[in-house]
């Protein structure tokens, strides 16, 4: 579908390449050995088989194999989208947690009005502030996020705090409202009833018979986001300039290198499929319903 | 904390008051609630439902929804005052002394977490773990006749039938040997085969524990067979109170009086008169009641009943303490009725039949296996008649009516004919005057009425395409129909959501008899409903068919409704005809072996129990249906492998009533006969 | 039939308020809502009169007066080319408030007539229909927005489209699942009970049910209309030059951060933020008021 989606784009590879006065014949020669003038099942075909063995085609603005590209900015993505995952996992579902157990209350209405604006803030947005007051104001942080050439890994990790944050900010929200409304509906059922009135503490009611119920729904949700935060990345690269797969894509769009769009695209589907993937088996492992199935 | 000594009453509620916030105001629920129960004893607390029963079991255990709030009174458990205990203190109460079943025991459980485990932690609390732990869990669900329960214990609830859950909650509630357990409608829901088990667990528990009990139900039948006391609630007040068999049979407030005459009893048939009816509605929550709460629908009411709240009356006697909040507890017997009991008499059921059924089949798939639903069943129905459908849930009940109105296409085979006209499977292929002609009246109003509509479109859309009307003429037809069903205009102009569940069920059946239908499926119309609505709708249904000459299929698991409005009754049992037959002979018997055993799990009013038949183990899968006679896997009275090896054909045993089992009809006689008189559903 | 009833008819067996007047009520209790209102009808009135009260020309450039820091004349500075920021953020809501409603009303559209007939009819067209609904929601609607415009060039018309597809599955999601649970109701068999049309069933009986559920998600979506094409603007692909418009404005400008002319872009991020928090911040209300 990507693919046929980058053949259906009206641009003409070779004069978008050569620019609008280049001559003719020089547009169509370079075509042709790219290759972008045969029948197009004939290409995807053979583009989609590379693929597979991990040839990814050739660039047409670099001239050279797209793969070693493609996989270096995965790499590089994959770096920021994991600082914004670690923080906000534990954090999201905790607050979730707290507001759930402190409901209605003003800590509650802090967390959740809270979470609720930030999730909705564009990321460049909350980007833009966070360079003004850490960035130019307080300057603690880089503005941006292309580190030293050989960082280590703190210097690493010290360049990815910053971009880090719009995403963290966005997600915080979507996690504690989803784990605020599962705990909700965990600690409002019978079967939290039933372990309070056994005499069972406070503490052991919450950790053994309402988390985990209540957590589940959260965990689906964790996965179906990591599509938000690939185009949050498109974004969040731009604007602090960080060699990642969604300023990849967004480079590669502006200036048509099919080959490279294509890639870049197929290779977020794979890793949305797979986030998908760990999220149904998690979700299917904790739950005994789906593991187990009924017997009547 | 040594163990205090024992208090004289295991629980006593004092001038207890409770109200909900909602909207911003706080709205009474229990009003200045005082009872007592005994150590050992069990209490059981009836009532419409909305009378605020749940909400004397939840503020005992000081578990009240989050926008509750006691605003006074004292409770006290084992002589402890339950309002002034701590955190921790509370949570030991809970731990050691009280304890509660509910309703819908498949959400009581924690799905995630395996039977075992939510046993083995009730030990734990106490200090008793590991195989320690899991012998006592072992010989906890041993108490509860679970068998073989170590393979339970591995299991998570939803892999258990509703009535294994049951045992489980039961089991952990009496764990701890608590010396309070509450239980709050610990049946409804459940079939009455279950539920008579579940009962008669109980039952045997109390004899076994030395549990005091507080048992909450809607039903007095079930109430009147568990308890010593029982006490009457109406709009949060106590107006009843004394000894079980004493109330029962010599009420002294008019809504006690009231509410037996509700239920059909003894047999009770439509055309021996109509049931009594309450007319009116409990007052709602946080209404400012000034003098009775029950005075706007007493008949018995006069002006000091309106103006000054009646005290509770002692009217101890030799057959123990007993109280009533009336003015007028002498006469209260003497209620006139609110329903004149004449009735009009039933036309003579013509000889031909309006529909016949014949070889009807329906198999569903289920995860690749042939499921079959409904298996040759075949019956007619005469104009004016009632057909009777009874069986457990999952017998096929549902789906048969569903097949008759094409809502789902049968398998290829069978027919249905209405009228002497073959019906097509599907409904898009029948007649607008076959579609009209055949009409439902479903469980659950809130289902079948459009919540977008206002009252006049749900029966004047219904007026337009079944009945053809238009314009003036469909305007008169509209105000006729909703007379019969003794609705008036005021109801018209609002949306179902504004009416109470018995106005919304009246609704429903002005829109099934707006095309003047030869049959209406009557799908549990009145399990949704409170037993003095109930009455009101059966009276409805019967006034309606004495007057239009329609035929039912009324579908309950109600045995003394289904009797009260049956001529003939056909049980199902896993999609099969079980017998089928003239009602009074179903029911007096002599009767198949399954017909037998659901009669004898009825609860009934009176306490004339003798031989009590128990189905055990649970309804087998219909995807893999036992051979032979299907019902043998839980057949009291199989005779042996003729039974597992040869379905018994449904042999007509008299003219028009049919049994199928390989006892002969003389032989079942013999063995019914003791049982029979007994049998009688309450 | 005669008259059976004879004690009198109950006095108060209907309720006075009609579902919808609860939900109106609670809504207008709801501070979460009124607040959210009313900042997005304080952005709504910019839009409409911001130039009769904007103290400069917001399109007016003074070479001479470029990068001015936030003055008595000019609140909140002035830009690269010298326009008075102020101005610029007053007026420049008029793009993204009428591209981001269109958009959401496409969604809506297109969304619950998708929703509709997949939830009703069921079978192999919604397995496929489904799916494709799937695999096209997994694709971030930058990317979709980045090859639609690509292909097609930048015009509002674009954006509004692109936007407006990109969310119709995902409403279509919401209003399948709330088909899907009514279609089990038995008021749709007592509908095929009187021969009612598939049409009629969909759109007379079903559809004014989940009115709650689309109204819910068609104002969640708003907020994201608005965060979408203010990140289209942002990245070169929306709104073009020389509209006012914030996200725009920011791309132009916050190349200088570095250099610390922060009010170029400050303003304009403050204003989408409160814009979006607005619109969400009503949206709770309308969720919670109708799930009250
Ligand atoms: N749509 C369906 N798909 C598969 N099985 C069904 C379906 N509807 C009913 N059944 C099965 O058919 C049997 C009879 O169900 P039903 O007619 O609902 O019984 P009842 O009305 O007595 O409750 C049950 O085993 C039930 O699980
Ligand atoms: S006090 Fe009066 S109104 Fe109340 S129940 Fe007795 S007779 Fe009826
Ligand atoms: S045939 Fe046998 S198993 Fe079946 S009902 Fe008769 S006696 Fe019981
Ligand atoms: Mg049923």
């Amino acid at each position: 579908m990507v693919f046929l989606g980058g053949q259906v784009l009206p641009g003409n590879v070779g004069r978008a390449i050569l620019g609008p006065f280049a001559d003719q014949r020089a547009v169509d020669a370079l075509n042709h050995t790219l290759g972008v003038d045969r029948p197009l099942l004939t290409q995807y075909w053979s583009w989609i088989s590379n693929f597979v063995q991990g040839d990814m085609g050739t660039s047409y603005i670099f001239r050279s194999p797209v793969a070693p590209f493609v996989i270096d900015a995965l790499g590089n993505s994959m770096k920021l989208a994991a600082v914004a995952f670690v923080l906000v996992v534990p954090i999201g579902i905790l607050g979730g947690v707290i507001a759930a157990l402190n409901l209605n209350r003003p800590l509650d209405r802090i967390i959740s009005l809270g979470g609720l604006s930030v999730t909705v803030l564009p990321e460049f947005v909350t980007g833009i502030i966070l360079i003004l007051i850490f960035g130019v104001w307080l300057r603690w942080l880089p503005i941006s996020a292309a580190w030293p050439k050989d960082a280590g890994f703190f210097i690493q990790l010290y360049y990815l705090i910053l971009p880090s944050l719009p995403l963290f900010l966005v997600l915080f929200g979507y996690i504690a409202r989803m784990a605020r409304s599962g705990m909700i509906e965990a600690l409002d059922s019978d079967y939290t009833r039933t372990a309070v009135l056994k005499g069972l503490p406070w503490r052991t009611v919450i950790w053994r018979h309402v988390l985990r119920n209540a957590l589940l729904p959260t965990i689906t949700v964790i996965a179906t986001q990591t599509g938000y935060l690939i185009g949050g990345l498109v974004v969040i690269e731009t604007l602090f300039r960080y060699q990642g797969i969604g300023s990849l894509i967004f480079t590669a769009a502006r200036g048509k290198d099919f080959p490279m769009l294509e890639s870049g695209i197929l290779t977020i589907g794979i890793v949305y499929a797979v986030a998908t993937l760990i999220a149904d088996f998690l979700y299917s492992v904790l739950n005994p319903r789906i593991r187990l199935g009924s017997d009547q | 904390m040594t163990e205090p000594a024992k208090a004289k009453n295991a629980l006593e509620l004092k001038d207890l008051s409770v109200a909900y916030r909602v909207a911003g105001r706080n709205r009474a629920v229990l009003r200045n609630l005082s009872l007592t129960i005994g150590q050992g004893e069990a209490y059981g607390l009836v009532g419409e439902s909305g009378c605020g029963k749940s909400t004397v079991a939840l503020t005992v255990v000081r578990y009240l929804p989050r926008n509750g709030l006691i605003s006074g009174g004292a409770i006290s458990l084992d002589g402890q005052d339950v309002m002034k205990l701590d955190a921790e203190a509370l949570r030991r109460a809970r731990a050691e002394s009280v304890s509660m079943v509910y309703q819908d025991p498949g959400k009581a459980l924690n799905p995630s977490i395996r039977i075992g485990r939510q046993l083995t932690e009730i030990f734990e609390l106490g200090g008793i773990t590991g195989q320690a732990a899991t012998d006592r869990a072992v010989a906890m669900l041993n108490r509860v006749r679970i068998s073989d329960p170590p393979s339970v214990m591995q299991r998570y609830p939803h892999q258990l039938s509703g009535g294994m859950q049951q045992r489980v909650a039961i089991a952990m509630a009496l764990a701890n040997d608590p010396s309070m357990l509450i239980l709050d409608e610990p049946t409804t829901g459940l079939d009455a085969t279950v539920e008579a088990e579940v009962l008669d667990l109980i039952a045997q528990l109390r004899q076994e524990l030395s549990a005091s009990i507080l048992f909450i139900s809607h039903n007095l039948a079930v109430v009147s067979n568990m308890c010593d006391r029982v006490g009457v609630l109406y709009a949060g007040m106590l107006v009843e109170e004394g000894p079980t068999e004493v109330v029962f049979n010599d009420p002294r407030h008019p809504y006690t009086v009231a509410l037996l005459r509700c239920l059909p009893r003894g047999g009770q048939r439509k055309d021996q008169g109509r049931l009594d009816t309450i007319p009116g509605f409990l007052p709602g929550i946080g209404a400012t009641i000034k003098g009775c709460a029950f005075a706007d629908r007493c008949a018995l009411a006069d002006d000091r009943c309106r103006t000054e709240l009646p005290p509770l009356y002692e009217l101890s006697d030799e057959r123990g303490k007993r109280l009533s909040r009336c003015f007028h507890h002498d006469k209260a017997q003497a209620l006139p009725r609110a329903t004149p009991a004449d009735v009009a008499p039933a036309p003579k059921p013509a000889a031909v039949p309006v529909l016949r059924v014949a070889g009807l089949n329906k198999t569903y798939a289920s995860h690749g296996h042939p499921l079959r639903a409904v298996k040759d069943v075949s019956l007619d129905l005469r104009p004016g008649e009632t057909l009777g459908l009874v069986g457990e849930s999952g017998s096929g009940k549902t789906t048969f009516a569903r097949l008759l109105l094409g809502l789902v296409p049968p398998d290829a085979g069978g027919t249905i004919e209405l009228e002497g006209k073959a019906l097509a499977p599907k409904l898009e292929n029948r007649g607008d005057d076959q579609v009209k002609a055949m009409q439902i009246v479903f469980q659950n109003p809130d289902s079948a009425l459009n919540r977008s509509h206002s009252i006049r479109h749900l029966i004047g859309r219904a007026l337009k395409r079944l009945a053809g009307l238009r314009g003036a003429a469909l305007e008169a037809r509209l105000n006729d129909l909703v007379r019969s069903v003794r609705l008036t205009d005021r109801h018209l102009a609002v949306k179902p959501r504004q009416l109470s569940g018995g106005l919304k069920q009246r609704v429903a059946i002005a829109r099934a008899f707006a095309g003047d239908p030869r049959i209406v499926v009557c799908d549990e119309p009145t399990s949704a409903l409170d037993v003095s609505v109930q009455a009101a709708i059966l009276n409805l249904l019967a006034d309606l068919q004495a007057k239009e000459d329609v035929s039912y299929i009324f579908i309950s698991h109600d045995l003394g409704v289904v009797r009260y409005l049956s001529d003939k009754i056909a049980v199902l049992y896993l999609g099969r005809i079980m017998e089928i037959g003239p009602s009074e002979e179903v029911f007096s018997g002599p009767h198949h072996p399954y017909t037998e055993a659901l009669l004898s799990a009825v609860p009934k009013l009176d306490q004339t129990e003798t031989a009590r038949i128990r189905l055990d183990g649970e309804i087998p899968s219909a995807t893999n249906p036992p051979s032979g006679c299907v019902f043998h896997t839980r057949c009291p009275r199989k005779i042996g492998p003729i039974c597992e090896q040869q379905e018994p054909p449904l042999a007509e045993a008299q003219p028009g009533h049919s049994i199928r089992c390989h006892i002969p009809y003389a032989e079942l006689r013999r063995l019914q006969k003791p049982a029979a008189a007994a049998t009688v559903p309450a | 039939m005669s008259a059976v009833q004879t004690a009198s008819p109950p006095q108060e067996d209907v309720r006075r308020r009609s579902p919808m007047a609860e939900v109106l009520f609670s809504l207008l209790r709801s501070r979460t809502f009124l607040v959210g209102l009313a900042i997005v009808l304080f952005w709504v009135a910019c839009a409409l009169f911001g130039e009769h009260f904007a103290p400069y020309d917001p399109l007016a450039d003074d070479i001479i007066n470029a990068l001015a820091p936030p003055s008595r004349e000019h609140w909140f500075g002035t830009d690269q080319i010298g326009r008075d920021v102020f101005s610029r953020v007053i007026v420049g809501s008029r793009d993204i408030l009428t591209v981001a409603p269109l958009a959401t009303l496409l969604a809506t559209v297109a969304g619950t007539a998708l929703g509709l007939l997949t939830g009703y009819f069921r079978g192999i067209v919604d397995d496929v229909v489904s799916r494709i609904l799937e695999a096209f929601m997994a694709i971030p609607v930058v990317i979709v927005a980045l090859l639609a415009i690509v292909a097609l060039g930048t015009s509002k018309t674009t954006v509004i489209v692109v936007i407006g597809l990109s969310f119709a599955p995902i409403i279509a999601r919401t209003v399948r699942s709330a088909v899907l649970a009514e279609r089990e109701l038995d008021y749709v068999a007592a509908a095929q009970l009187r021969h009612e049309s598939a049409l009629h069933t969909m759109f007379v009986e079903i559809l004014p049910n989940i009115i709650p559920p689309i109204l819910v998600e068609t104002t969640v979506r708003l907020g994201y209309a608005i965060f979408a094409v203010a990140t289209l603007s942002f990245m070169g692909f929306g709104i073009q030059p020389p509209s006012p418009d914030w996200g725009l404005s920011i791309s132009s400008n916050y190349g200088m951060i570095g250099g610390g002319f922060w009010w170029t872009v400050l303003f304009d991020a403050l204003a989408i933020a409160s814009l979006v928090i607005g619109v969400n911040l009503a949206a709770d209300g309308v969720h919670g008021a109708f799930n009250d």
